[in-house]
């Protein structure tokens, strides 16, 4: 698992090839938890499994089985905790590998709680080696990788996939609740290039501040309806037009929330509109940045990861217009069908490495 | 990228209300000879600036022709005040809501004048065009805005030191003034307006905007309204500044519980901006979502800035626009962030003149006929504002301040002014010994030390003009202004860039040009001078009668003797104006015996039995005794060793230090007396050069073209520097390329006490250059 700020991202590996002797051995409470796991698509009242995400079929550790994906909300950890203890995880003898900052944070109550110990791993770490992983194995055969033909164009922009072949070198862009920027240079040589607090922590804090939503869900859902350049101050509203001296177009966006600074246009703004603008303001920042970092490293291949990019396809449109503008063509933006759920396959990698070399 | 427009009309209007605070005939200062205006108008502010020509009185030096003498007269030369007209700049900078009230003004008092066109630029400025021309029946003409800032940038990096500054919150001082560079290129400079720019400055005509960012100031305060309900700009700073950010933000210990060692992340360092509003169920303050939102925006602007400063190898970034403007709050969140970003390696710069840029750009497009540039220009410290803190804490004096009128004015310097070629490194020389912003004491013993003297200087003010009835009139305007100066140091030590005793000097000086006191010690000055003179042949006599190891002790102790008579120092001038007799061998008995507080008397008599040397260029000090008794006869003993000298002195009057105008007539007269300075003179190994000052201090980086010129040609290798304000309140420290020696004698107990030293301990300071040293050392 990836314990992130915002989200719990779980992977569960679920044999397809148990004999009828190993089911015979297995503890009963083991079978219990993976009908828990695989006979529901939600947990409680915030867990989900993305079952269109689900890899069939994969061979790990010489077994044959499919790769589960689960996530949560971090603040349902102490439940998480507790049903742990309820199930009596520890009689399974089971490692936990543990990742993302709540690996360090809750690693005293899983101890304490469910009398569980974390294996705990690096999350960059883990966040490429199970990003490398997943695009090796492929999307039960089919690319992992996409990327947008002609972003600039809104007419004819596509949706084409791709794998990473000869993926090095590489910027990570992992947008989480925050954002880091990684210079990948191959699988165990990398460097955290820089990060930013505007993420999508950001993005979907100020949404429930301004239009007082509460999911990610109900954000992103708001935003595909809004018009950011009700909220944003454009060039053209500056100088009518282009600013020519700088070869600014006039619809760049020249201040982001610039027209909220009078009272008559904030009395008058949607809900939706906020939304989009919140949207598109911290999406571009992160654009601009991680162009920047590909310049000063560098890089031409730009790969985007992270939750932020679940089911929003505004920001990845976004980012591969802003990949390809900006550098007049010389970077492309690359996405990744697994967006957020990288550390947590690393994580489970770590575990099978562990069981087999003692 | 461009200001704001204010569509706030609320606010104007109750800034209407208002009264000019200021009589207008003190802003809009000679504008019977105004011409080229030009004026930048922003969200909130106006900023006008136009060029004038001032009439202004000299003090005029003029040999009597003595072959017809008047029996009457037996002075030397005769002073007359004579009228001289300079040029100046003004740049004045007010509310929008005054924009009329003062077009107005300007239209009932701009006579005889040819102009034709007014440059505008800024956000606001078509929004006023109407207006401005149907009340001035001038034709608006734009210019682009940023083309006008980085002109404006030039042109005060260029010619105002200590421009630039640090900030610093939690240090004693906040404001760190930079010293100048020689060379302003390249730099960035980032603007951050309603949005962002990223202009990168190569040269005067060379610039591109690389980069900027629609996150800026206008997302600060539209977001912070939407967020806060909270109107104002400044209000939303002041929220800011008293928030929490840490309730709103999800910090790297709300995720890890502590910190990220393996990267190096703290555990207080903002993860993700925001987060906690995303995930707790709660209410957040205004205060703590305002505090959010500025360091969500300043990390976020420093963090474009390092990478475009990386991207482009610059390490000079300035910062400008509303967001910014003297605001400490957001200069300290965006110097935390370059700090955060760069490891240190690049510190933000901000301007003293920041909110002038645009108009200084835009003045400077529309006079480029005149040609400004060719010209050093000098803040004049009589007529402009200084820096002001717009803290929310800010004192009562200043917010009363902060809602009318500033002003920077500008005079054009007669003479091109440049660096000393002799500094070891020019880019980190400092003049002044003392920081009166750091060194707190020192600022409190020195403003009082002004503000004492200043009865002293009234008299003498009015008694050097005994035939004019008002003298005693302007004398008291003159104390007045003088005094508010001194005022506004006291709370504001930043005001006009490093306080110094050098800056309180200078300003008291603008403060009696100002009105009209060109000269207070001409009379005086005469007087003493008259009177060395008449003891010259004397001196020298009873010097050649020593011998030669006597003789170079004798003529130091002459030098240092002859710098006693000052009237600047407080503990001289009351000895001075009590006993008129106190003689130069009474000074000689005042002095300390050696060793003295600095001794390096042994090693310069050590290389006096050397080979001469080549050139010599000694910066004097006062007229008087000084000058005649005690300086000439060591100048006399350097050029018959063979040593060429130069004398540099003050282009303007100063005190009673002695300007260029008088040593030319008082070394004619000492010619006359004395063959070897008389053939000295014939043969060109004595010359005379102005150092284009006229302070009691002495800025080596601040010297008339034509000085570093003859240095170049003359293979200068010792620079003599005398008197407490040259080698001592500046200079002390500096470090030359060739030999130097700083003779001076403390005339001020304070600053004896200081050095460890009593009133009237001598400082000799004798250098040499330490890679000469370590070159000699090398050489077999």
């Amino acid at each position: 698992m990836d314990i992130g700020g915002t989200l719990v991202k779980l992977v569960y590996f679920e044999p397809v090839d148990i004999t009828a002797e190993e089911e015979q051995e297995e503890v009963e409470n083991l079978k219990s938890i993976r009908r828990y796991l695989t006979s529901n698509v939600a947990y409680g009242k915030t867990g989900v499994r993305d079952v269109h995400l689900e890899l069939r079929n994969l061979t790990m550790c010489g077994r044959t089985g499919n790769l589960h994906f689960i996530r949560f909300p971090t603040q349902a950890m102490p439940r998480f905790i507790q049903m742990g203890r309820d199930k009596n995880f520890s009689s399974l003898h089971t490692t936990l590998c543990a990742t993302g900052g709540g690996a360090y944070k809750f690693e005293n109550e899983f101890r304490s709680m469910a009398d569980l110990e974390l294996l705990k791993l690096d999350e960059l770490d883990c966040l490429i080696r199970g990003l490398l992983y997943v695009d090796r194995v492929s999307f039960n055969g089919h690319p992992e990788g996409y990327y947008f033909e002609n972003p600039s164009d809104t007419q004819s922009c596509v949706k084409k996939t791709c794998t990473l072949d000869n993926p090095f070198p590489m910027l990570l862009v992992n947008i989480g609740s925050g954002v880091s920027i990684l210079a990948v240079y191959s699988e165990n040589d990398y460097k955290r290039v820089t990060g930013t607090s505007l993420g999508g922590g950001t993005f979907l804090g100020l949404c429930c501040l301004l239009t007082g939503c509460e999911t990610f869900e109900e954000a992103l859902e708001m935003a595909s309806k809004g018009d950011s350049t009700n909220v944003d101050k454009l060039v053209k509203d500056i100088y009518g037009g282009d600013y020519e001296r700088f070869g600014l177009q006039g619809s760049a966006v020249a201040s982001s929330f610039g027209h909220m600074m009078s009272k008559e246009k904030r009395d008058s703004i949607s809900k939706e509109d906020l939304a989009k603008a919140t949207l598109v303001t911290i999406t571009n920042n992160i654009g601009s940045i991680a162009r920047m970092c590909a310049v000063n490293e560098k890089i031409e291949r730009v790969v985007f990861v992270g939750n932020f990019l679940r089911i929003n396809t505004v920001s990845t449109k976004l980012l591969a217009y802003a990949m390809d503008f900006w550098s007049k063509g010389q970077l492309r933006a690359l996405f990744l069908e697994h967006e957020g759920y990288f550390g947590a396959v690393g994580a489970l990698l770590e575990l099978h490495k562990t069981t087999e070399d003692p | 990228m461009a200001e704001f427009v204010r569509v706030d009309s609320s606010t104007s209007s109750h800034t209407m209300d208002k009264s000019i605070i200021l009589p207008p005939d003190e802003i809009f200062r000679n504008l019977e000879n105004a011409k080229r205006f030009a004026i930048d108008i922003g969200g909130s502010l106006t900023k006008l600036a136009y060029y004038s020509t001032v009439q202004h009185k000299v003090a005029k030096v003029r040999s009597f022709d003595h072959t017809s003498k008047e029996a009457t007269n037996d002075n030397l030369y005769e002073i007359s005040v004579q009228e001289e007209v300079t040029a100046r700049l003004h740049f004045i900078k007010f509310e929008n809501a005054y924009i009329e009230t003062c077009l107005d003004f300007i239209k009932d008092h701009l006579v005889n004048t040819d102009t034709k066109v007014i440059k505008a630029t800024g956000g606001g400025a078509h929004k006023f065009k109407e207006l401005i021309e149907r009340k001035l029946g001038l034709k608006v003409d734009k210019e682009d805005e940023m083309t006008c800032l980085i002109k404006g940038c030039n042109f005060v990096l260029r010619n105002i030191p200590h421009e630039a500054f640090v900030f610093a919150k939690h240090t004693e001082s906040e404001y760190r003034f930079q010293t100048t560079q020689p060379d302003i290129f390249p730099y960035l400079l980032v603007n951050i307006g309603s949005g962002v720019s990223i202009v990168k400055v190569e040269s005067e005509d060379k610039f591109e905007r690389i980069g900027g960012s629609s996150i800026g100031g206008g997302t600060f305060w539209g977001l912070g309204a939407l967020l806060t309900k909270t109107k104002g700009f400044d209000e939303l700073l002041q929220l800011a500044s008293k928030g929490q950010h840490t309730s709103v933000d999800m910090l790297v210990k709300d995720i890890y519980g502590g910190s990220y060692g393996s990267l190096g992340l703290t555990g207080d360092l903002i993860a993700s901006s925001f987060g906690k509003s995303a995930t707790a169920d709660k209410e957040f303050s205004k205060e703590d979502m305002a505090k959010s939102l500025l360091h969500m925006i300043s990390n976020d602007i420093g963090q474009l800035a390092c990478l475009y400063a990386k991207m482009h190898n610059l390490s000079r970034v300035y910062f400008g626009g509303f967001f910014i403007r003297g605001h400490p709050v957001t200069m300290h969140t965006i110097t935390y962030s370059i700090n955060f970003f760069t490891k240190g390696e690049v510190q933000a710069l901000f301007l003293r003149h920041e909110g002038y840029l645009g108009a200084i750009g835009a003045f400077l497009k529309g006079a480029e006929e005149d040609n400004p540039n060719q010209y050093s220009w000098g803040e004049n410290y009589a007529g402009s504002s200084g820096l002001m803190s717009v803290s929310p804490d800010m004192n009562p004096m200043q917010r009363a301040r902060s809602g009318t009128f500033d002003m920077l004015e500008m005079d054009r310097l007669e003479r091109k002014l440049v660096n000393l070629p002799l500094l070891q490194d020019a880019s980190s020389y400092i003049p002044d010994t003392v920081d009166l912003i750091e060194d707190a004491p020192a600022r409190e013993y020195w403003l009082f030390c002004f503000e004492e003297a200043l009865d002293g200087v009234v008299k003498r003010a009015v008694a050097s003009q005994p035939d004019m009835p008002e003298a005693a009139e302007r004398a008291e305007k003159f104390r007045q202004k003088y005094r508010h100066k001194l005022q506004t140091l006291r709370h504001q030590p930043f005001a006009y860039g490093s306080l110094t005793v050098r800056s309180l000097l200078d300003t008291r000086e603008h403060c009696l040009n100002e009105f009209n006191f060109p000269d207070p010690y001409c009379k005086i000055k005469q007087q003493e001078n008259d009177m060395a003179l008449k003891y010259y042949q004397k001196a020298v006599k009873a010097l050649d009668g020593l011998s030669w190891e006597q003789r170079q002790f004798a003529l130091v102790r002459g030098v240092l003797a002859g710098n006693v008579f000052d009237w600047g120092a407080k503990a001289v001038s009351d000895v001075l104006e009590s006993d008129p007799e106190f003689g130069f061998e009474q000074a000689k008995r005042q002095l300390e015996e050696r060793p003295w507080l600095v001794d390096s008397y042994d090693q310069w008599f050590e290389r006096l039995k050397g080979p001469p040397h080549k050139c010599a260029l000694f910066f004097v000090d006062n007229s008087g005794v000084d000058i005649i008794l005690g300086v000439m006869p060591f100048v006399r003993e350097l050029l018959s060793r063979g040593t060429e000298v130069v004398l540099a002195s003050n282009s303007g009057p100063a005190l009673n230090d002695v300007t260029n105008g008088e040593l030319q007539i008082l070394t004619e007269s000492i010619a006359a007396m004395d063959p070897v300075i008389q053939s000295s003179l014939e043969e060109d190994r004595l010359i005379l050069v102005q150092s284009g000052s006229s302070s009691p201090c002495l800025d080596l980086s601040r010297l008339d073209k034509v000085l570093a010129m003859v240095v170049r040609e003359r293979n200068i290798d010792l620079v003599i520097i005398e008197g407490m304000g040259r080698a001592i309140h500046t200079n002390y420290y500096a470090m030359l390329s060739c030999e130097s020696l700083k003779m001076a004698v403390i005339k001020n107990s304070w600053l004896a006490d200081r050095l460890g030293g009593k009133l009237f301990s001598v400082v000799f300071k004798y250098e040499v250059p330490i890679t000469d040293h370590i070159s000699a050392a090398l050489t077999p």
